[in-house]
């Protein structure tokens, strides 16, 4: 299995009339969850996320590829 | 400034009531009365009209809106337009685009086009200012005998189990008139609904903008642009659109420290603008204000006798088109309804939907509008983290693309859970059930091209679908002993049957095959029937038309009831849902 790069929030049983909705649903509670948390607590909040979500994948190649993304963007600013 | 439109001055009249020779309070109470000349009080005054009833406007200013402020018209508002008789001019005049495009800092990350599915009349957008939009409709209103009082304030109302009473002042003097029905289309602001001190429960937004309309001669495309952080006004947001007469529409975003007086200044204003265009693009202001905004609504839009539309019921932020389109469709809601009640055809309870309806648009226009200003204005520093990561990631994978969010324009809620649906009684494809505002489709009409919308809405209709034209020639002998309703027998048992509904109902035919004209011409006369050619077969792709299949619509043009198998009692029993009987 290869990592995910289209649009692939859902839910079962669940047909949306818009595409976007599942996406913008999902980026509001990730938004809610930091809410009233400090710059520090929110970043140990993130790092709590994101070890829960990659044990969910497990997939070692997958996040590689995840990791690997995500690190290419950090070395490659895109705004000047 | 520069102007590129001139304002129209409406003269005051003095009203009949104001005369001493008349009986004032004592006369007979005007069945409906809307406050506010606007996109929604016109709307609903001409959708009055197209019901029959007498329509009466009190709006206390004598022009239209100043400024290009509703800017966007989308296609569910257009179809509506259409039918009010304003949908030509909106959109001759006004400036179609499907493209819009995203940009972060100085690369675009990624564009949409609006309408995917073509063969609509009507495009996914098209802008205007809406001081044209409301030039059109007073045009409109003068046509079909609607009589809008200028500067007429409405200064008390006092509302009871029978109607209002209102207290209005006017240039030459004080008046009161009475009416069965209130309809409230009075903007933002309000005067009435803080007369009557209902309360509005949302969200205040700690944020300014600056809005400009430009003059000028550029050659950007007719599209919607969005910066996120460009290099012309960092840190900020700023949108641009096209507007009719060459003029421009510019959002730039400011922060809440921004003094709003100091910025609306031209000497502030201009050096953002060539900022932005460059040094070497000639350009004219023509309206500059600030704004702040809030995603709120009144609890219920029925008030008894007093029923509240558009802003004055409920606000969104600008990002989206939500506003100006959610009125509009508000108006259209509301008036057959009122109408049906008003001619006593159908219990007062009826105008519940209306607030139950309007109120799930109004939710799902909030919930949109505030999660596009979430992620243009992020409240801290994760926030905004994570808004420039999807942004950063935009530029390369589609999934991000999907998360950028400067605005989900304006589209019609579908009223999936509508006291005034009937439960389907088979599954079907695609989105025509319950609910549904009705799919437009290019149709021929007695040997016309045409769109099947042009042939909806006013009253209730009964569409259905036949795979042979040929069959429903009349004087052919029926095959079965019980006719099928694609067969002229059956067309014919079940308009009968139909006939006799205490609502009354048009059914338009849509056939696969073409349609003899004679044929199309003896549903007519006998009838009023209306037989459409669904010649690209997308009416039937698009509502899942089987032959037999037939769908129920409101005079909304929304569906409220479909079948496999027509049973002319099933319809009956659908139109006394829909119409609260």
């Amino acid at each position: 299995m290869s990592l995910c790069l289209s649009p692939n929030f859902h839910e079962p049983g669940r047909r949306d009339l818009r595409d976007y909705s599942a996406g913008d649903e999902f980026y509001q509670a990730l938004v809610q969850a930091h809410h009233g948390l400090d710059d520090e607590q929110s970043l140990e909040l993130n790092a709590r996320l994101i070890l829960l979500l990659s044990n969910h994948i497990g997939d070692l190649a997958v996040l590689r590829e995840a990791l690997r993304l995500a690190r290419q963007a950090a070395e490659k600013p895109t705004t000047a | 400034m520069h102007s590129t439109f001139e304002y129209p001055t409406y003269a005051f009249k003095r009203p009949p009531e104001m005369d001493a020779d008349h009986n004032g309070a004592a006369a007979k109470p005007y069945p409906l009365i809307i406050v506010g000349a606007g996109p929604v009080g016109m709307a609903a005054a001409l959708d009055a009209r197209r019901h029959g009833l007498p329509a009466l406007i009190l709006d206390d200013d004598h022009t239209v809106s100043v400024g290009s402020r509703g800017l966007c018209y989308a296609k569910r508002t257009l179809d509506i337009l259409d039918r009010l008789g304003v949908g030509d001019a909106v959109v001759h005049k006004g400036v179609t685009w499907n493209v819009g495009r995203t940009f972060f800092g100085e690369r675009e990350v990624f564009n949409f086009k609006l309408l995917a599915e073509p063969d609509h009349r009507r495009p996914g957008m098209v802008n205007l200012q809406q001081y044209y939009l409301e030039h059109f409709q007073v045009q409109a209103c003068e046509r079909a005998g609607v009589d809008i009082r200028w500067q007429h304030r409405v200064v008390a109302v006092r509302p009871d189990d029978a109607g209002a009473t209102l207290d209005i002042e006017t240039p030459e003097g004080a008046y009161t008139l009475r009416t069965d029905w209130l309809v409230v289309c009075d903007g933002a602001r309000s005067p009435i609904r803080r007369l009557l001190g209902l309360d509005m429960q949302g969200q205040v937004f700690q944020d300014r903008f600056l809005i400009a309309d430009v003059v000028m001669k550029a050659s950007f495309p007719a599209e919607r642009w969005f910066w996120f952080d460009p290099p012309f006004h960092r840190h900020q947001s700023v949108l641009l659109h096209r507007e009719a007469d060459d003029v421009w529409r510019i959002d730039f975003q400011l922060g809440w420290d921004a003094d709003p007086e100091e910025e609306k200044k031209p000497e502030k204003v201009i050096p953002r603008i060539q900022a932005m265009l460059g040094p070497d693009v000639p350009f004219e202001l023509e309206w500059v204000s600030v704004y702040t905004f809030q995603c709120r609504r009144m609890a219920r839009f029925d008030h008894g006798r007093v029923l509240f539309a558009g802003d004055a019921a409920h606000q969104v932020s600008p990002f989206g088109a939500r506003g100006a389109n959610s009125g509009i469709q508000d108006a259209d809601n509301l008036m057959w309804k009122l109408a049906f009640v008003i001619k006593g055809l159908a219990p007062a309870t009826l105008l519940h939907s209306y607030g139950t309806e309007r109120g799930e648009a109004a939710d799902d226009n909030i919930l949109n509008s505030t999660r596009s200003t979430d992620f243009i204005t992020p409240k801290s520093r994760t926030s905004r983290a994570f808004r420039d990561a999807a942004l950063q990631l935009a530029q390369h994978h589609a999934f991000a693309r999907k998360l950028v969010n400067s605005g989900r324009l304006s589209v019609p809620t579908h009223h999936a859970d509508s006291p005034l649906s009937t439960p389907v009684d088979a599954p079907y494809e695609g989105w025509m059930g319950p609910g549904a505002p009705m799919d437009d489709a290019p149709v021929v009409h007695e040997g016309q091209p045409a769109w099947l919308l042009q042939h909806l809405g006013g009253r209730f209709q009964l569409m259905l679908f036949v795979d042979d034209a040929a069959a429903l020639a009349p004087g052919r002998p029926s095959a079965g002993a019980r006719p099928s309703p694609s067969t002229a027998a059956g067309l014919h048992e079940a308009l009968v049957g139909l006939a006799d509904s205490a609502v009354q109902v048009q059914t338009v035919v849509l056939s696969a095959t073409p349609i003899a004209a004679g044929v199309a011409a003896h549903w007519r006369q006998q009838f009023d029937a209306i037989i459409l050619h669904d010649h690209k077969g997308l009416a039937a792709g698009r509502c899942d038309g089987r032959p037999g299949t037939a769908l129920l619509l409101r005079p909304d043009q929304h569906v409220c009831a479909r079948w496999r198998v027509l049973k002319v009692a099933a319809v009956q029993q659908a139109l006394a849902r829909a119409t609260g009987n």
